[in-house]
Formats: structure tokens, sequence, C-alpha cells
């Protein structure tokens, strides 16, 4: 306990400057996306000009849909909660250096996984134990499906971004064949889905929000993450092995294994996704579990660079941004093309502006800067 | 048998229904000036399913005094719950249009129960008096008349007699429009056949290409569909130097030499009456349905491939079915050779035997599983 209150003291007191470096390299993180974003925004407002249409209305109207008035925000937020989740996925494997892009597939199945556990209650059984039972499924599934992803990566040398794109094709074939075979509702002539789970079984909402909790398990989730990324021996094993396998090998860290647990940990968060879009929204599994969000949540997460914390505040922006876009096809009657092609400019523009980490003085400890 | 609900049996069911029921009273003073919300699940412009909505929209925005609000791929998700707010919220809109099938469960009920002063209307027949809000409903219409006076213009100008059918999935409105499809062709040549590739989704480009080679392939010389957008579908076929009927919309751009004529939905005549009740301030139906009869389908204007001969016989077809006339008439067996009617026996054209439809009439070479 001393230790900890007095350890910082003399540290300060060496370098005084530390926290300036600090800020300094933190601000690298802030400025440079924020700079992408900035750039999107005026190439996408020059495509809008040739359009004739007015790029300030574009702008002003999506901040009016997405985060002006209290429900944008919290149409933002519900859009937001699945993104959280599935960006998750992409961004812890990330660190360990891999490119997972099939958390859709994820989703799918403990989406599915979650109406199974519930079917056989009929509707009924208790909520407490319903409840966890297809929290747990669904993670469960999602985590094999991913941790797949992983094994065969270090088993078989496959490589995991194909493995895990193909794999989440397979996800939504199995899951359209058990709900339009064995798990269908005869009930559901034209829509193929399985039995109501019942409203015992559904997730309720925030109180004073018309947001589901799935937003706020994701932000636990993040926050979670963050923590065993950044603050756990098995975060730095992971971080390492990212950086470089053989470095890591050589270490004598358990490669393997991290690369496997780590998939299986964001699988398990894509998979939770698909629990509350069929516990807090659907109320049953059908094709309606096949809504993009695992293919956003990459996005997502590349914008986040990979940080779990990050993930949070640019799932917000891209609920915002979806959350805005029928309002701008309304008034100023674009397309809906138009908020996708915004969205893939701001990701292209990013990607380019990774080059630019390490480039600017401004950003380097002062003590590094001055030796260069 | 009709399902026309009159003013009274109404207002017998809203009082069944109770307080739900009670939000839609007649005489309840809407806003006189419709503002009209209409959400697509995909693009507007697909040459299909939702072209065909928004071809009503636009002729609902001629009306005067109608003011029309569309968004389009609106995923059936939370986002087109959240969609309806904000056309409620922001726009004014005072009724609905949700176009696409799973729209309705749950998330056009849970926007009916929260906005009980504004109308929603579903495409597609799923509303029932006693499980849903007062101030939902569904319309929808009988597309599977018009490919029946599609297969009787396509089995008359077939010169093999082999008809290709380009389907999503084996669920009832779908096996209804091959039945009757085949039917129509049976009708004109007693030995037409309808071979049908189930793709297994609303809208996979590459595989109904793939399909559609194959029936050709397979020596068809008319080809047809049902997927959310022909588009794919009807050019391949035209391309091959085959003839097509189309599906949904008017195709019939896509293809000036082989096309036929198609099945069109016209959802402008309900989307204009439902126009035209709100501005006199008067309940909506909760349920309508219709076919050729009611004009809520229409036949594509005949194209290129379509015979002196073709035109006469589906003509002949269209009035009897504005007489409604059946055209499921005995004896019918189904492609595993069970009986569905004996001789003599009919299904009437709105009998809802039609929408549990879950077998393939004799003559379709295909399987549903």
């Amino acid at each position: 306990m001393t230790d900890a209150v007095q350890s910082p003291a003399p540290a300060a007191a060496v370098r005084s400057g530390e926290w300036i470096d600090r800020l300094r390299i933190g601000a690298e993180y802030l400025v440079i996306p924020v700079f992408a974003v900035l750039v999107s925004a005026a190439l996408f407002s020059i495509f809008l000009l040739f359009l004739g249409k007015d790029p300030l209305q574009f702008y002003s109207l999506l901040w009016r849909g997405g985060f002006g008035t209290a429900f944008s925000w919290q149409n933002t937020l519900l859009r937001s909660a699945p993104l959280i989740l599935t960006a998750l996925c992409v961004a812890l494997p990330a660190r360990a250096g891999l490119v997972i892009i099939g958390g859709e597939g994820a989703l799918v199945l403990g989406g599915l996984a979650a109406a199974m556990v519930a079917l056989p209650f009929g509707g009924g059984g208790p909520t407490l134990v319903v409840m966890p039972m297809m929290a747990l499924a669904a993670a469960i599934a999602g985590a094999i499906w991913i941790g797949l992803v992983g094994v065969l990566r270090h088993s078989r040398g496959v490589n995991e971004t194909i493995s895990s794109l193909l794999l989440s094709y397979i996800a939504i074939a199995l899951m359209n064949f058990m709900v339009e075979g064995p798990l269908r509702d005869p009930a559901s002539a034209n829509k193929p889905s399985t039995a109501d789970i019942g409203p015992g079984a559904m997730v309720g909402k925030i109180p004073g929000m018309d947001v589901h909790w799935g937003l706020v398990w994701g932000i636990v989730l993040a926050v979670i993450l963050y923590i065993l990324v950044n603050r756990t021996t098995y975060g730095f094993a992971l971080r390492v092995t990212g950086g470089n396998v053989r470095a890591a090998r050589a270490q004598g860290l358990p490669v393997g294994w991290l690369m496997i647990s780590c998939c299986a940990i964001a699988g398990a968060c894509a998979g939770l996704a698909g629990y509350f879009e069929v516990a807090a929204i659907h109320g049953k599994a059908n094709a309606s579990l096949i809504a993009g969000y695992g293919f956003t949540g990459i996005l997502v997460a590349f914008l986040a660079r990979h940080n779990p914390l990050a993930v949070v505040p640019v799932a917000i922006l891209f609920g915002g941004i979806a959350a805005a876009g029928g309002l701008i096809q309304r008034r100023m009657g674009l397309p809906d093309a138009s908020v996708l092609l915004f969205q893939s400019l701001i990701f292209v523009v990013l990607l380019v502006s990774e080059t630019l980490y390490g480039r600017f003085a401004i950003f380097r400890p002062r003590a590094e800067a001055d030796r260069t | 048998m009709t399902f026309q609900i009159d003013r009274r049996s109404l207002l017998k069911s809203a009082a069944a229904a109770g307080a739900v029921g009670i939000a839609g009273l007649p005489g309840r003073a809407f806003a006189a000036a419709p503002t009209i919300g209409i959400i697509y699940v995909g693009p507007r412009d697909d040459f299909g399913w939702n072209q065909a909505h928004a071809v009503a929209a636009k002729a609902l925005k001629g009306v005067p005094g109608v003011k029309v609000v569309e968004e389009e791929n609106v995923p059936e998700t939370v986002a087109v719950q959240k969609t309806m707010e904000s056309m409620i919220n922001l726009d004014g809109a005072n009724l609905i249009f949700a176009t696409s099938f799973g729209y309705f469960d749950p998330h056009m009920i849970e926007m009916a129960k929260k906005y009980p002063k504004a109308e929603f209307r579903h495409a597609a027949g799923l509303w029932t008096k006693e499980k849903h809000p007062g101030n939902a409903g569904s319309y929808f219409a009988y597309l599977n008349q018009g490919h029946y006076v599609s297969g009787i213009a396509a089995g008359t100008v077939s010169k093999t007699g082999k008809i290709g059918f380009v389907a999503a999935k084996p669920i009832p409105t779908v096996l209804l429009n091959i039945n009757s499809f085949l039917m129509g062709a049976r009708k004109s040549n007693p030995n037409a056949t309808v071979q049908v590739i189930f793709t297994g989704d609303w809208s996979l480009p590459v595989r109904e290409a793939e399909a559609t080679n194959a029936l050709a392939d397979a020596g068809c010389d008319v080809i047809t569909c049902h997927v959310d957008s022909p588009k794919v579908v009807i050019e391949t076929a035209e391309r091959r130097g085959l003839m097509s009927a189309g599906h949904n919309a008017s195709q019939a751009p896509l293809a000036p030499k082989g096309f036929i004529t198609g099945a069109e939905y016209k959802w402008e005549t309900i989307y204009k009456d439902f126009a035209g009740l709100i501005a006199k301030g008067e309940k909506l139906p909760n349920y309508v349905r219709g076919g050729i009869d009611k004009d809520y389908v229409q036949n594509t204007p005949f194209g290129a491939a379509a015979s002196d001969a073709a035109k006469k016989a589906a003509a002949a077809a269209t009035a009897d079915l504005k007489a409604n006339k059946p055209y499921f008439v005995g004896p019918l067996k189904d492609n595993k050779g069970n009986v569905v009617l004996a001789g003599g026996a009919t299904i009437d054209n709105y009998d809802v035997k039609l929408e549990q439809t879950n077998y393939l009439v004799e003559g379709v070479i295909g399987s549903i599983t």
C-alpha cells in the first residue's frame, strides 16, 4: 500500500515532463483517426456537391438523426449495441495478429443456440434459469465457431481471415437449415422461424431508455477485454504473439493456446450479440439475424485500432450514422447507398492514415524527439 | 367468401378487441393531410418487389394533398422499428406501409402498440383481429392470378412445352405461384411442364443466373421466376435467346425480344384507396386483399414474344378472373400422385387453403424438400 503511494512520486520528480509525453503518445491515437474522419467527410462533401446536394444539410441531418435529440440518441445507442459486441470479436484476435472477419457467423449461431435452449421450455420456464442458459449457450456457440478458426490456424496453418469468412457462410446455411427444417414453427409459413422463446425469456430495456441491456453488456465486456489486453500477463503474451510470433515462441509462450483462446473469447462476444438479437428484439431465431452486424463490426474494430475501449465510441459513431441514414434518405432524397459510401470512405481513408503513425514529431516523447 | 370488413363488423371487432380496438374507431379525426411512410427492405429500383411498391409510391405522390416519405434498404431488425418511429416523430407520418414480410412480427406490432394514433399496414396477410392491435393491419395481392394468366400465354408460345421456374424458397406463396403458372400453361398446352429450381434465398443473383442457365440447358424455352429481383433471371434468359415471363414489377425493358408478359403487383390501387380514406377521416380497413378482380394485380403489357393467340388466351383468362371464376378445378393431383382435388371440385380464388399451399401440382418437375 505504501509502495503504491510512494513509488510514482519519485518517478514524477525525476521526469517531470513524463505526463506530457504520455499525452503526446495518447494524442496520436486520437488525432489521426479524427483527422481521417474529417478528411473522409471532406471527400464525401465533394461527392455530394457533384450530386447537386448540400453537404451542410447532410451533416446537419446526420447530427440531428444520430445525436441531436433524445430520440436520436436512443436510436443510435440501440443500433450500436450489437456493433460493440461484434467489433470486440474482431478487436481481440487482432491483438494476437489474427484478422477475423467472420463474426457474422458467430452472431447467427449464437442467436440460434440461444433460441434452441429456450425452445424446450415451450415459452415458459423460470426466467432466472432460461435467461442465463440462453446467454451461455449463445456465448459457447460463438466461442466454438471462432475458436475453430483459431484451431485451424494453429494446427493446420489455414489463413484465419479466409476460414472465418467461409465459416460464416456455413453458419448462415446451418441456421437457415435448422430454421426451415427441424426447428421450424409450423405457424411461420412464409417466414420460416423457430417458435417464440416466450415473454419470460425476453431481455428488457434499460430503465428510462428504449435501449436493451445488450448495450450495457457490450460496454462492460469492452472494459473487461481492455483490462485483459492491457493489464494482464495473458494480454501481454497476446500482444507479444501479435507483434512477432517467432519471438513469442522463442520466449516459450503457448502461442497455439493463446490464439485459440482469444478466438474463443472473441466468438463468445459475437455469440452474445446474437443472443441479444433473439432475446431482446426478435423473440425467435430466423433469417433476420443475418443483418450484417458482424461485418459492420469489422469496420468499427479497425476504426478503433483494435482497442476494446475505443470500440465503444466508434460503435456509437457508426450507430449514429446508421440512425441518421433514414432521415437523410427521406429529407434529401439520397439513396441508402450514399450512407454506405460515407462509411466505406471513412474506412479507406482510415486504412491509408495508418501510414501516418510515428511520422509527426509532436506526438513523440520530448526526449526522443530531441535526439532525432 | 369475402374478407372486406364493413363498418359494422369493424365496430363489433373493435368492441371485442377492447381498448386497443377503440383507438381506431371511425370518426376519430385524422389530420386531413395524409402523410404516408413507406419502408422497403431493398433498393427501390430492384426491378422486383421493392420497385413494385416504389412505383405505387410515385403514383401516390401525384395525389394532391398526400405527402409520401420513403426509406429503402431497411433491414428486418430493430432498425425498422426506429425507422417507423422516426417517420412518425420527425415527419409526422400517420400511416406506415411496411412492405417486407419480416417487418410484421415483432417490429410493426411493437410500434403499433407504442403509437396507437398512427396506422400501420403490412404487405402480407398476417394480421388477425384476435391477436393484433386495431391500428395495425394487412393488405395483400394475389399475384398467383397474374402468374396463371402468364402461364396461359407462355403455354401458348412455348415450342418445347418446357417452362423453367427459378424460385427462392419452397414456402406457400412461392409454391402457389409455381402451381398457378403450370395450371395456366396446361390450359393452353396439356403436355406442358414446369421445371423448378429453388435457389434457397430471396436474392442470390449468381445462383439465379446459374439456375436460369441450367434450365435453358435442360431444354426450357420459357423462363419465369419468383425471386425478389427478377432482373438477373430475365436478362440471362434474354441472353440465351429464350422467352421470359416476369414477376413483381415490369421487366419488359430487360427483354426486348423474348418478353411475353408478367405478373405485376398494382399496389397503387390500395395505396390510393387508403390515402383517400385518411383524407376523409375514415377508418382504414384492417384487412384487404384482392387479385386481378380488384385491380390489385395486373399483367405487364405484352412483349415481343407474345403471339396473337397468346394475347387472346390471356385476355380470356383475365376476364374469367375478373368474374372471380375459380381456376383450381379438379381433378388435380400433386406431383407425388396425391389427390388435391377430386373431379369437379374447385378451390375458390380467395380460399385460405391457397395460402397454405405445401405441394407442387402434377406437371411440375421439382421437389419441395
